[in-house]
């Protein structure tokens, strides 16, 4: 078991003749992910290694079984992109891209609501269940299956996390990447349930940051729905606020988001937070026991 | 982008949103000509900052010559830690009633949410729960004339008033979506006699969506460092502490603050240098983090599909180039992490395997 993808989610790659669709595609291929297809306008016929390529999504589709499309194509083109696999009919479809306008992401959660697709993103490194699938561009040597599921707003910070996890011998479920932005698909609540639900995942690590208020409505749906043990960590405790850390979410305003609401609503409901985040590992051993 | 008042005023307008007579001075005789045209005025600095009336930044007057020696005085000068360098200039209104009326995102139900209260004129964050209407709209329908009486029917609001806030609702929705706005607030929202009036605006449009707005005026907000890093494509804050800083990631830099925090050192900036540390990104990284003189430098880098000893040969050809007079920590793992690390040894760079025990040495660098 795993969340939302496994070993018989068919993948395809939308933008797969482009430099990083092409070196993303090897690296899923070669984690194991069931690359099926690819679509480039105008390059449909053409092959990336043996995977065939297409034209459109809808032309992909009517070829192949897809249960789920990744989207390398450029900020300013994503919302195209977004409503042909939504249109097309893709139940999972991550997106990757930053700096997407924000009324894009409304429009495209919109029409995803509508259509019943999942989406996940933007702003994303992606999703991964160990040892089976990955839609996305983390590396692929700390993803190794074991109990813990993960559900992250930052790349990077999850890599460090779910490394120093692997290095400690724990491994993962399905690492969920949510998006650094301030409107995408899933949220902790969103996930959180899904973890709830899968026997295989024993212990939950949630990695949020500043901004929002996703943290403290996760805190709420855990107190009522979750079980299973949840292990925090939060990034920006020293930002100051006013600032865009970055992520385009991870901002302090009008008094909201602040690290220390957050960390209150976690522990509030029995959450542990880490403060560094090397401590992570040992503080879900400890709820694992 | 924070679009000042008077910028904000001029798109109310273009949208149909009736605001006061008058209009933007950058001069005390334009201040002068404006008031002899418009009589009773209300004179208010432009900058980004609230409070301006506290600050003394606002002045009402119907006289010329003392719009014009206000101006004078004002343009120029600093308010609030800001330089003025413009002034509206509007006719004072009569004000009956002060209401609220804002549009925004709103992240869990991903869709515009629209704030309305009768309470306005105050800080909104002082505004009652009680008294403020909350009304998320469908992204696929907007704003329809059906929502727009429900809003004003939830504020208690009737008659001609009622219809008036209704057409402003409808007329800022399609500003909210059609400029690709963050925020738009009009706080007050004024009745005066049979008009309703927006004497202020506040307007933030997407910095993510300006490609598609090049008619809209730019305002910078960005300190002489943060634009220069965003010419080269990367995140960059300014912040207080003495230890430079350069990640990869939004987040592990956000983490890399904490942990030097954590050990009692304060860092000097924010930069997220993404993914691909390139030679001469690595280089521009390293002047914009050197031109705030700090004590020691710490970088951290956790290389997923980035190669450690690219990242490593970036550094150590920058550091044969280029005199850094600091202590640089480096933290460097993933792919080819041995090599890379052979590779600073080489130039004399310490090398961490993880980012507490980078930070510890960089917190205590800065110290010395």
């Amino acid at each position: 078991m795993a969340i939302y993808i496994n070993e018989n989610t068919n993948v395809l790659v939308q933008g797969i003749t482009g430099n990083q669709g092409t070196f993303h595609t090897r690296q899923m291929v070669k984690y194991g992910t069931k690359v099926v297809a690819g679509t480039s306008p105008g390059k449909g016929g053409q092959k990336v290694d043996d995977i065939p390529v297409f034209n459109s999504v809808a032309e992909a589709m009517q070829n192949t079984q897809i249960d789920a499309s990744i989207l390398f194509v450029p900020a300013a083109f994503a919302k195209d992109g977004a409503f042909e696999a939504i249109n097309a009919g893709v139940k999972v479809l991550v997106m990757l891209p930053e700096h997407i306008p924000v009324h894009d992401a409304m429009a495209i959660m919109n029409y995803a609501r509508a259509k019943g697709t999942t989406i996940i993103g933007p702003n994303t490194f992606g999703l991964v269940s160990s040892g089976k699938c990955k839609i996305g561009i983390m590396p692929n040597q700390y993803f190794i299956p074991g109990p813990v599921g993960v559900v992250a707003r930052s790349g990077t910070l999850s890599y460090e996390i779910v490394g120093s996890m692997a290095n400690a011998g724990l491994g993962t479920t399905t690492v969920v990447g949510l998006g650094g932005d301030r409107v995408v698909g899933l949220n902790f609540i969103d996930v959180l349930p899904e973890f709830e639900k899968d026997p295989e995942t024993k212990a939950i690590v949630l990695v949020g940051e500043i901004g929002g208020t996703a943290e403290e409505e996760a805190a709420a749906y855990i107190k009522e729905k979750i079980s299973k043990p949840v292990v925090a960590y939060l990034a920006g405790k020293s930002a100051p606020p006013g600032k865009r850390m970055g992520h385009a979410g991870a901002i302090i305003e009008r008094g909201m988001g602040t690290f220390e609401g957050k960390v209150k609503a976690l522990n509030a409901v029995g959450v542990e937070v880490a403060s560094l985040s090397f401590e992570v590992p040992e503080l879900v051993k400890k709820v694992l026991k | 982008m924070k679009m000042y008042e008077y910028m904000g005023k001029e798109q109310f307008a273009k949208f149909g949103i009736p605001v006061p007579k008058g209009r933007v001075a950058k001069t005390s005789e334009e201040a002068y000509q404006i008031t002899a045209e418009i009589g009773d005025s209300v004179i208010k600095s432009q900058i980004l900052s609230g409070k301006r009336g506290k600050a003394g930044g606002i002045k009402f007057t119907a006289d010329p010559n003392e719009a014009k020696e206000f101006a004078a005085n004002l343009l120029g000068s600093e308010l609030r830690g800001l330089i003025v360098d413009a002034i509206l200039v509007e006719q004072k209104l009569k004000i009956e009633k002060e209401y609220y009326l804002a549009i925004t995102i709103d992240r869990g139900t991903k869709c515009p949410v629209v704030l309305a209260s009768t309470k306005g004129g105050m800080d909104i964050e002082d505004v009652p729960e009680e008294y403020m209407v909350k009304y998320h709209v469908d992204y696929g329908i907007g704003m329809m004339a059906f929502a727009a009486r429900e809003i004003t029917r939830r504020m208690g609001l009737g008659g001609g008033e009622a219809k008036q806030v209704q057409a402003i609702l409808q007329k800022l929705y399609n500003m909210f979506t059609t400029l690709d706005a963050e925020l738009v607030e009009i706080n007050p929202l004024v009745v005066s006699g049979d008009a309703v009036i927006a004497a202020d605006a506040k307007v933030t449009i997407d910095d993510d969506a300006l490609f598609r707005h090049k008619d809209l005026p730019y305002v910078e907000e960005r300190s002489e460092s943060e634009k220069k890093a965003h010419e080269l494509g990367l995140a960059y804050v300014d912040l207080d502490g003495n230890i430079g800083v350069m990640a990869n990631g939004a987040g592990i830099t956000m983490a890399t603050l904490d942990t030097i925090q954590n050990y009692g050192g304060a860092a000097a900036n924010f930069l997220d240098a993404g993914g691909g540390a390139g030679e001469e990104a690595t280089a521009k990284a390293l002047e914009l983090i050197m031109a705030k003189d700090p004590k020691a430098i710490l970088i951290n880098i956790f290389g997923g599909i980035t190669r450690c000893d690219d990242v490593a040969n970036a550094f150590a050809s920058v550091k044969k180039k280029a005199e850094i007079p600091v202590p640089v920590v480096i933290r460097l793992v993933g792919t080819n992490q041995e090599r890379g690390r052979e590779i600073l040894q080489e130039v004399g760079i310490e090398a961490y395997d993880t980012m507490h025990e980078a930070a510890q040495k960089a917190v205590e660098f800065a110290k010395n």
